[in-house]
């Protein structure tokens, strides 16, 4: 059995993700697959890297799944996986999974979860352009 | 005393390492932390706008007092965009 938080380096799928979570109570699973666009603000971004503090990520991750679990007791399992390194456009760069044994609650779980994440979690990204450049980004700057 | 201090992202590389040993008086807090910091590398001064502190991986504020062997991490701004 795999870990339910998890950075790792390496190719991620909703999937592989999702089969963390096998129980046979649930009826329903959400996951939300976050990816590499290739532009950012009218630029051209040829890939990303991605750097955490592994420990606490993973640490901060598990925070978030015991958030959810007070919140809507209904979810029975999340698991959050985040890649780091370098990322190709298109590559996954996170998957959250989130199982319940039926559908109301999950929608709004995970996008909690995506919230938390941006907020809490020590993982940065650096943008390399295109055109050359390089930029570490974040949303709150 | 002693504390391992741990730099990500911008931070690291104006740092040009990953971690160091930081000797601190006895009683300093995390706010002396990074005033000795920018002592040492004042190109770093530029990277700690919104950086926040985790001391053995939990969020702290800078009047918290740091001890010997403490791991002091630099949490630069979060949140990348998916």
């Amino acid at each position: 059995m795999r870990k339910l938080f998890e950075i790792t380096t390496e190719p991620l799928s909703a999937d592989q993700v999702a089969s963390r979570l096998a129980d046979p109570a649930v009826g329903a699973l959400l996951a939300f697959v976050g990816v590499v666009r290739g532009e950012t603000d009218g630029r051209s971004v040829q890939y990303l890297e991605y750097e955490a503090y592994p420990e606490m990520a993973e640490q901060e991750f598990g925070r978030i799944g015991d958030e959810i679990r007070a919140r809507w007791p209904s979810i029975r399992k999340v698991a959050i996986v985040h890649r780091v390194g370098r990322l190709e456009i298109g590559e996954a760069s996170v998957v959250v999974v989130l199982s319940a044994a039926h559908r109301p609650e999950v929608f709004d779980a995970c996008r909690y979860a995506i919230d938390r994440l941006k907020e809490i979690v020590p993982i940065w990204k650096k943008e390399v352009w295109t055109e050359g450049g390089a930029e570490w980004r974040s949303e709150q700057r | 005393m002693k504390v391992q201090a741990k730099f990500f992202a911008a931070v690291r590389e104006a740092m040009g390492a990953d971690t160091a040993a930081v000797e601190l008086p006895a009683g300093a807090t995390v706010a002396d932390f990074m005033q000795h910091l920018r002592a040492m590398n004042p190109e770093v001064a530029a990277h700690l706008d919104g950086v926040m502190v985790a001391v053995n991986r939990k969020y702290v504020q800078p009047e918290h007092e740091l001890h010997d062997g403490d791991e002091v991490a630099l949490v630069p701004p979060v949140g990348g965009g998916y």
